[in-house]
This record gives C-alpha cells, sequence and structure tokens, in this order.
C-alpha cells in the first residue's frame, strides 16, 4: 500500500490531465444525463423576480464577457433572454468590456429570431460604450444621451419605439450583469446604491464566492453561478441547453478531483508517517 | 444568388473554401494548439498564444478608436466627418482629449512627466466618486445585513435564525483573528482560531468555485469539438469515402 502511494506521488502529472479529459469527454460521448441536482436560492431568485415583473417591463442586460468566459456565461445569457422574452419583457442589451458587442449578438439575436421578436421593439442593442463607471453613472440621468443617440447599427435610438419609453434608471425594472470580471460591483456600487437600481448578477464560478455576500445583504436580487447556474436556469425556463448537457461532465469531474484530494492526502500522511517512523 | 454564393466563398491556393467551415477548423486547430502546453511547452503553442494576444490588443486598439476616439472627440470637433454633418463643433471636448494626449507622455523619458496630470485628474475623479460608493456598498450595507436581528420580532424561522447566527459569530471571530493589539491567548485565542476555520471554509469555497469555472472552459472547448468541429470533420471524411 506505501509502496503503490509512493508510486501515486510521483506520477507524471500529465496522467492526471489524461484522466480528467477523459472524464469530460466520455460523459458527452455516452450521451450521459445527470441531474442537475436541487436548484440554488440564489439562481431561483433572478427567475422568480423575473418572474413576478409585469409584462412589458424593461430588463437592461450588460453582456461584460469576451469569449474566454463564453463557455460559463453565453449559456445562463440565453436563458435569462430567452425567459425574459418568454414573458414578453423587453431588452435593453449593453455592454462595458471591448469584446462584449459580438456576445450581445450571440446570445441575443439567436433568441430573439427564435421566439419573433423585433429589433426597436422588443429589444434594443447598444453595444460598447468605453468609460465604464463614468457610463453607469450617465446612464442614471440620461441613457440615450450617454450612447450618443445610436444603437450598436448606428440607427437612432430616440426613434426606436422602445426607446420612448426609457430615460433613465427609473425605467428599467432590473438589470442583470453577466460578467468575468468585476463590474457588478461597479453596478452595485453605482447604479443600485446611488439609483435605486435593482440588479442580479451572472458571473463565473471564480467570481461568484465574491458576490455572495452582496446577494445575502439584498444589495442583489439573485445571483447565477457559472456553468451550474446557467444549468439550473436552462431547467427553471424549461429549455435545456449546452448548460444542463456540460454538468454531467462538470460532476465526474468534481468526483474525480475528490477523489485525488482523498488520495493525495492519504499519501501525504502515509509517506509523513513512514518518514517520522524511521527517525 | 450564384454570384453571391460565390462572393462568400474563401479562394486559397485556387481552392474554393466555406469561410464558416475554415474558421472552425482554425477555432479547432488553436484548441489542439493551446492545449499542447499539457504535453509541455512548445512552438506551436508559443504561436497560438502570441496571436491570441496580438488579436485581443489589435482588437482592442480598433473597438476604442471606433467607440471612444472617433465619436467622443473627432467627430465632436469636426462634426462634418461624422455621422451628424449638421451639429456644432464641440471644443470642450478638446480638455479630455489633450488630457488623455498626455497619458501617451510616458512614452517620452523627456516629458514623462505630463502624464502624471491626467493620472491625478482620474485618481481624483474616481475616489471622490468611488468612496462615498464604496462605503456605502462595502461598509454600511454589509454591516446591516450582519446586524439582522438573530431571533426576529415575531415568528421564529429557525433556519433564517441559524444563517444570522453564523453570519454574526463568523464575522465577529474572523476579525478578532486580524487584531493584533494583544497576544491571541484566552478568549481572543478561542474567537481567533474560529476565525481561522472560518477563513479555511471560504478559501476552500473560493478554490472549488475557481475549479469549477476552469473545468466549464475544458468543458466549453470539448462542446465546440464535439458538436460544431466533429461534423464538419465527418463531413469532410464521407467525402472522401465515397
Amino acid at each position: 500500500m506505501g509502496e503503490l502511494l509512493r508510486k501515486l506521488e510521483s506520477i507524471d502529472r500529465r496522467w492526471i490531465y489524461l484522466v480528467i479529459f477523459a472524464a469530460v469527454v466520455i460523459p458527452f460521448l455516452m450521451n450521459l444525463k445527470l441531474p442537475v441536482g436541487k436548484h440554488s436560492p440564489s439562481t431561483t431568485a433572478v427567475h422568480d423576480y423575473i418572474e413576478q415583473l409585469p409584462p412589458g417591463s424593461v430588463i437592461q442586460m450588460s453582456f461584460d464577457y469576451s469569449p474566454a468566459s463564453m463557455p460559463e456565461l453565453e449559456p445562463m445569457a440565453k436563458a435569462v433572454v430567452r425567459h425574459a422574452f418568454e414573458e414578453n419583457h423587453r431588452i435593453l442589451a449593453m455592454t462595458l468590456h471591448p469584446q462584449g458587442a459580438l456576445m450581445i449578438r450571440r446570445a441575443l439575436d439567436e433568441v430573439a429570431t427564435d421566439l419573433n421578436k423585433e429589433y426597436g421593439v422588443d429589444y434594443v442593442d447598444v453595444g460598447f460604450k468605453p468609460g465604464g463607471v463614468a457610463v453607469i453613472l450617465g446612464m442614471g440621468r440620461d441613457i440615450i444621451r450617454v450612447f450618443e443617440d445610436m444603437d450598436a447599427r448606428g440607427e437612432k435610438l430616440s426613434a426606436m419605439p422602445m426607446m420612448r419609453d426609457v430615460a433613465d434608471y427609473d425605467d428599467i425594472a432590473l438589470m442583470i450583469d453577466f460578467a468575468a470580471n468585476s463590474l457588478p460591483l461597479a453596478w452595485i456600487g453605482y447604479a443600485h446604491e446611488r439609483y435605486g437600481l435593482q440588479i442580479a448578477a451572472g458571473v463565473t464560478a471564480v467570481m461568484a464566492t465574491d458576490l455572495y455576500p452582496y446577494w445575502k445583504s439584498e444589495q442583489l436580487v439573485g445571483l447565477i453561478n457559472g456553468l451550474k447556474g446557467a444549468a439550473e436556469y436552462e431547467e427553471l425556463v424549461g429549455a435545456p441547453g449546452f448548460g444542463v448537457l456540460g454538468m454531467s461532465s462538470q460532476s465526474i469531474a468534481h468526483l474525480l478531483i475528490i477523489l485525488f484530494i482523498i488520495m493525495g492526502n492519504i499519501g501525504y500522511f502515509v509517506t509523513r508517517r513512514a518518514s517520522q517512523n524511521r527517525t | 444568388m450564384a454570384d453571391a454564393e460565390q462572393s462568400s466563398q474563401l479562394i486559397i491556393l485556387g481552392l474554393s473554401l466555406n469561410p464558416q467551415v475554415v474558421g472552425l477548423w482554425l477555432q479547432a486547430a488553436l484548441t489542439f494548439a493551446i492545449l499542447s502546453f499539457l504535453i509541455g511547452d512548445n512552438p506551436v503553442y508559443k504561436f497560438a498564444e502570441h496571436l491570441f494576444v496580438g488579436i485581443s490588443a489589435g482588437y482592442g486598439v480598433v473597438i476604442v478608436w471606433k467607440q471612444a476616439v472617433l465619436p467622443l472627440l473627432i467627430f465632436k470637433l469636426l462634426p462634418q466627418l461624422g455621422p451628424k454633418p449638421d451639429e456644432l463643433a464641440d471644443y470642450w471636448v478638446l480638455i479630455p482629449g489633450l488630457l488623455g494626449l498626455m497619458m501617451l507622455a510616458r512614452f517620452i523619458p523627456r516629458y514623462d512627466w505630463l502624464s502624471r496630470y491626467p493620472i491625478a485628474f482620474t485618481v481624483g475623479l474616481f475616489m471622490g466618486a468611488g468612496i462615498p460608493a464604496v462605503v456605502q456598498m462595502n461598509l454600511l450595507q454589509q454591516a446591516q445585513a450582519t446586524m439582522k436581528p438573530v431571533l426576529g420580532l415575531g415568528s421564529i424561522e429557525w433556519g433564517l435564525a441559524l444563517s444570522c447566527l453564523v453570519v454574526l459569530v463568523g464575522v465577529i471571530c474572523t476579525l478578532t483573528y486580524f487584531y493584533f493589539s494583544r497576544p491571541h491567548e484566552g478568549v481572543l485565542g478561542v474567537t481567533s482560531k474560529i476565525g481561522i476555520w472560518f477563513l479555511m471554509v471560504a478559501f476552500g469555497a473560493g478554490f472549488g468555485n475557481t475549479v469549477m469555472a476552469r473545468m466549464s472552459l475544458l468543458i466549453g472547448r470539448v462542446e465546440f469539438l464535439l458538436y460544431e468541429w466533429m461534423p464538419i470533420v465527418s463531413v469532410h471524411l464521407s467525402k472522401y469515402v465515397q
């Protein structure tokens, strides 16, 4: 046993990479569907908040991520967009990330076409605006002015039917930030605290731990955490997609990592005891 | 119609290729190039890494030029060049424009002191805007959330009460761990030890979430390879077989 553990301690780490890779690929090949599990209260909170909004409410969505974070954030963004459209809400899409403009088109346009939503009436894409905090603060006073009265396609915002009802944050029922960075904190600090805008966040799992205290303190309406949160939201809206599909691989890979951690700890204690016995 | 189809084809070495298919093959090749780092550092990985950095920087420059410099500076000064030629020139934008140019003085050692003024302006602006927001967001609201009544005034929700108690004990014990003016002995020693446990749980949760995030990225690539790239490969292979 001791000899085996010593061998495992000095194993080439590339074998571990290979095993993890196999754990991710095999569930896809076998079409394995493990249950997503009980839905997190923080994800359900976002879903329930959107459900209770009156039809026609304007939901602002900021797609603050790049292709590097797409696997985690795009499934949840698509699920939330679908939910908002199905509840007949309108969407104001924007991004504070230079590479976010493409993310808006990927997440929004496909679902909008699928549900026969009309641009300018049901949704508007104002694209990327540099300035970060200055943009957040400016939108609290005059949204159209901040975007120079022009959307991402070069059309006049003031001429769009949807934008006739949208002047500032008072006209936004909920703002959801899909982010792979600390921008949700900026939205909380400058839009929620200063203007009282209700904010939810959909973030990468790395970011989620930092944001849970803000959900507990009710500064966030809800929080969608990584691929798990995306899968939960897909189930809540009854539209399983890449989030649900990826969760089987995620679960098996996690089990494997837990096994590695247990084996590593056993190995550590056995070898430590052996070296203590020798001395 | 046929002309439109023809114009959407990429012609490389006399071969007519669909740009979407070329894009998928490029994505797959670059995915394998990046993953090849797991075997060890190699020139293929280095090439993909440098390509990524270069494209990201180039894309960023173009976006900032198109979305910030042109509409917020050049079209304001010279409206006849922009989409609103009837508007009057706005010379106030010369001030932020000049501050922006002064930032670039860092590249000229003799004049790099000029960059201190826009930096001072930016720091001042964000300190002014940020301090009230940060105090409200991170201190007052968080402190208020910590001090929720554990037993409440009306009916008692035991789950909620326990949650409030854990938060309260966690905050107090963790704060005592960072209190260094007295030796950690007696009551302070016990609470600081409990504080360490709370910190460890927080670090563990952070690590677990990080693992999930990294695994999601791998899953994303595997999904791409299996559901977007592999069907293209099988179509090409079936053509060969036929």
